[in-house]
């Protein structure tokens, strides 16, 4: 169950209540919570102070707020176990309440019922419907506040049912309370002789899952097991059914199989059920690693999985560097990471009103759709069907941060569409005949620093030498292939894929390519350093100081940016990002024909 | 009043058996373990001895069966654990076939270091949360797997399943990766290490009920025995060794007593108890309901002891 709502709502009273009264919180703790008091609490010692029961961490203490998920347990008369993640209810954490709904069936959404549904409160009930939260119980609290109104629930029901129904949560339910006076919230209150619904304990105790279609069988590989002898296990847990003699399909090569055993620690079992830790062995000789999964193939228990290289997809943003469009990130769904970009953003949408507006970017908490193309094909299901095969994270390669959460909402493309095709004549063949090796030599650096003139240099030397170059100069391309894009962080990654891509086609038909780009963030280089085999690609640093480029300013750029008409000129508005393990440091300032020199003796070497 | 609510609440809800509870916890953390065990280069499990180590241990013969473990067990310690539980981890480990690395702060124990005349707090850094250090640089390991909970003490309430360690171990709660799903990040730069505690969603009363379901074998300190016992205050403590200084005009006796916790001797109090088998001890349990960190004496320090400590690289 997610908890929502914030400090000024009551939440942490009513948290507090429900854990208390249900004995889910030991003596001595309570105690505390009655002698121990901080700094603005106006709770009388010798009363349980209930927000101290929820608050963790010191520095919240002291900022007295929450800022991040608590995981608290509370267990049911019926022996059902609730894990309550309590997420903050400040906007700035949108992320914070996508992560706390992402486990969650059930939702309490606190409001005040002396200020009605707020802004936060669509946020609130986006959040969950995007996180596939089914049910929602909207606990009006201070209700003690307005007279008990019957018109005052009503109302706050009207607006939060209108925003639920667009959003296709299923279930809404209000329920009046108090949380200080603690009307409601495990006993029915003695001022609500209009209300014969449940109280907030028992909307939870008699809280049933929805039942869903069949989905079918998702086994993702999480661990190969070895073991004396032949055996070689494929460990994971189960989504759907699955039993001995089963034919089955490895995604996402789609290789069929047929389930041999179906192992386990305490002995072999005939079938296993969903939310099983189990360990498979396959009849057949197949190839499979971590990160495949094992899908169902008769359509009669699910749809089974069908692997795919574009989605449709939502995002929670949750970096404080916003969404790079065509800048390469990893993608991760359980035990499958696959390179990914993202190539359109359709729609930012705004929590609030629930309008789609256009949007360039996604920048940290906002929500939006967008299209996602991956390097391989990869079996992801949509999230209404699966949450664990069909949910993912970004994480950015270089600092490897988790920068977004993902729901799959359906596959553009299956990959079985486009198949590359191999040609007889290859890079080894067109290599022999130029007789030479292919070679990409990325030349980075600000502006000015010399990196177009020790390209042509170094050309013109190779040509004369007989070897087969182009130059790929940034400046050039921005007249035609790159036309489109401008100087913000996204275009310029955009800029920087397209260019690499080139070059890698340069590359296959047998040139030594020189690229002279800044590309000044060093992601950007490191994605297209990953689109070639070690050995053909160079990342080479010319480090001239910006003193020096700034006068030399060949183009006049140094001095548009000065007077302020270039914003995002790199060294000036924007931060250039040295590389930090260059293959070649080249220095701009010193003579000429030493350093091109250089750069060819690292071209041929 | 609490029981009045209970049974009032029943009314309507389909029953749930506590099987069925162990039954999820065990597989999200068989999961957990498996996902660490091929996502990282060199996991360790922390063994502290502990009932929660046990269950851990159990876990992982579970997760990698019919393979062994394919990780080692790291004990720290600090010179001043229980005999019985030193007896009973070596004789465990020479049951299960487990490779076992102990750990002890080699110039902290020339240095005679004690919870006497250094303090608690000083004793915990040099011994544990220093050798804790040097042990994981010594093995390079970049998954630490441990056994806390996050009903155990307040601040861990917000503590991830995977918990990002900075370099030097430094735990900084603001840097720490939003968890969905079952989809952990599982990415380190260079000098991350990673913190992984796959029994976070489990509570006291779980791991009981699991180690009677499985038949796990934990210390006998757990169940009520005839022990020599010093009063302290509120608190008693056991002289299971001479080390235990004693004050003047103390005798030890001989009280009815088990641990809840078990830790360095002179800093974990015991408590009168009459549970000699795991039917008793969990009936206990479920009666007490006191905080089970209640019987560290280091956590009362300051009141967010632990979170600071936690900071500095204690588990």
């Amino acid at each position: 169950m997610v908890a929502c709502g914030s400090v000024d709502d009551g939440k942490s009273t009513l948290i507090g209540r429900l854990l208390v009264e249900t004995g889910s919180v030991p003596l001595d703790t309570l105690e505390q919570a009655r002698s121990v008091r901080r700094g603005g609490s106006i709770i009388p010692v010798g009363e349980i102070d209930y927000s101290l029961l929820t608050d963790g961490l010191e520095a919240e203490r002291e900022q007295g707020i929450t800022i991040d998920v608590a995981y608290r347990q509370l267990e049911l008369a019926t022996g059902r176990r609730v894990i309550i993640a309590d997420a903050p209810g400040h906007e700035q954490y949108t992320r914070n309440m996508a992560v706390a709904a992402s486990r969650s069936d059930v939702a309490i959404l606190l409001v005040d019922a002396t200020r009605g549904a707020r802004e936060q409160t669509h946020r609130h009930l986006t959040v969950c419907g995007l996180m596939g939260v089914t049910d929602i119980a909207v606990a009006v609290n201070k209700c003690d506040a307005v007279g008990w109104r019957e018109s005052v629930v009503t109302d706050i029901l009207g607006h939060v049912r209108a925003t639920a129904a667009r959003l296709g949560i299923p279930r809404v339910t209000a329920i009046p309370v108090s949380a200080l006076h603690g009307d409601n919230v495990t006993a029915p209150s003695r001022h609500l002789g209009w209300y014969d619904g449940p109280t907030v304990l028992q909307w939870l105790q008699t809280w049933q899952p929805t039942s869903r279609p069949a989905t079918g069988t998702r086994l993702p590989v999480v661990a190969i097991v070895r073991s004396d002898g032949d055996f070689r296990g494929y460990s994971g847990t189960l989504s759907g059914s699955l039993r001995v003699g089963e034919r089955i399909a490895v995604l996402p090569a789609g290789t069929p199989a047929t389930i041999d055993r179906i192992t386990t620690f305490d002995g072999d079992l005939p079938e296993a059920t969903a939310g099983q830790a189990i360990t498979v062995t396959l009849c057949e000789e197949v190839d499979v690693r971590r990160g495949d999964v094992l899908t169902n193939t008769d359509p009669s228990v699910g749809p089974p999985g069908r692997p795919a290289d574009r989605f449709a997809a939502d995002l929670v943003w949750m970096a404080e560097e916003p969404l790079a469009h065509g800048r390469s990130y990893l993608l991760v769904s359980g035990p499958t990471w696959v390179p990914a970009t993202v190539t359109t953003i359709r729609h930012r949408l705004d929590v609030t009103t629930g309008h789609q507006t256009a949007a360039r970017t996604l920048s940290v908490n906002d929500i939006g759709r967008v299209e996602i193309a991956t390097d391989q094909p990869i079996a992801l299901d949509a999230y209404q069907v699966n949450r664990d095969t069909g949910g993912f994270l970004l994480v950015d390669r270089l600092t490897c941060d988790t920068v977004a959460a993902g729901m799959t909402r359906h596959a553009l493309r299956r990959a079985f569409n486009v198949v590359p095709h191999a040609f007889r004549v290859g890079r080894a063949e067109r290599s022999r005949l130029n007789g030479h090796a292919p070679r990409v030599l990325w030349l980075t650096g600000l502006p000015g620093s010399g990196k177009s003139t020790l390209a042509n240099e170094a050309e013109t030397q190779l040509h004369h030498r007989g070897i087969h170059t182009y130059v790929l100069d940034g400046d050039n391309l921005r007249t035609g292939l790159n036309k489109d894009l401008g100087f913000t962080p996204e275009d310029r990654a955009e800029n920087v894929r397209r260019v690499g891509e080139v070059a890698r086609l340069l590359l296959d038909a047998g040139l030594v390519v020189l690229v002279a780009l800044v590309s000044p963030f060093r992601s950007d280089r490191e994605a297209v350093r990953a689109r070639f085999e070690p050995g053909e690609f160079s990342e080479i640093w010319v480090d001239t100081p910006l003193a020096v480029c700034a006068e030399r300013d060949p183009k006049g750029l140094y001095r548009k940016a000065a007077s302020g008409s270039l914003p995002n000129m790199t060294g000036v508005g924007q931060d250039y990002e040295p590389p930090e393990h260059a293959d070649l440091i080249l220095d701009g300032s010193a003579d000429l024909s030493e350093q091109v020199q250089r750069l060819i003796d690292h071209a041929l070497g | 009043m609490m029981a009045t609510v209970r049974d009032s609440a029943l009314a309507g809800g389909s029953a749930i058996s506590a099987d069925e509870v162990l039954d999820y916890l065990e597989a999200e953390a068989i999961g957990i373990l498996r996902e660490t065990a091929a996502a990282f280069r060199a996991p360790v499990l922390m063994y502290s001895i502990g009932k929660d180590s046990s269950v851990l241990m159990h876990l992982a013969r579970k997760a990698f069966h019919p393979a062994p473990v394919p990780f080692p067990f790291l004990h720290i310690d600090t010179g001043w654990k229980f005999r019985e539980m030193i007896e009973f981890r070596d004789r465990t480990a020479r049951e299960l076939g487990l490779t076992l690395i102990v750990h002890t702060n080699a110039e902290g124990a020339a240095a005679g270091v004690n919870p006497f005349t250094h303090g608690a707090q000083e004793h915990t850094r040099i011994m544990k949360t220093v050798a804790l250090r040097q042990a994981l640089d010594l093995g390079a390991y970049d998954a630490i797997i441990g056994g806390a909970r996050r009903d155990e003490e307040r601040s861990r309430a917000k503590e991830r399943i995977f918990s990002l360690r900075e370099p030097g171990h430094r735990w900084e709660p603001r840097r720490q990766r939003p968890e969905l799903w079952h989809s952990p990040n599982t990415r380190l730069t260079p000098g991350q290490t990673m913190r992984v505690f796959p029994i976070s969603d489990w509570q006291e009363i779980d791991v009981w009920r699991y180690i009677r379901r499985e038949g796990i074998d934990v210390v006998p300190l757990y169940f009520a025995a005839e022990r020599p016992t010093v009063a302290r205050g509120e608190q008693f403590l056991m002289v299971d060794d001479d080390r235990l200084p004693l004050q003047p005009g103390e005798v030890p006796q001989l009280r009815r007593v088990r641990f809840r916790t078990l830790g360095c001797y002179p800093l974990t109090a015991a408590m009168l108890s009459d549970a000699t088998t795991l039917d008793d001890l969990i009936a206990e349990v479920e009666q007490v309901r006191l905080s089970e960190r209640a019987g560290r004496l280091i956590d009362g320090d300051r009141e967010s002891s632990m979170e600071s400590k936690k900071v500095e690289g204690y588990f």
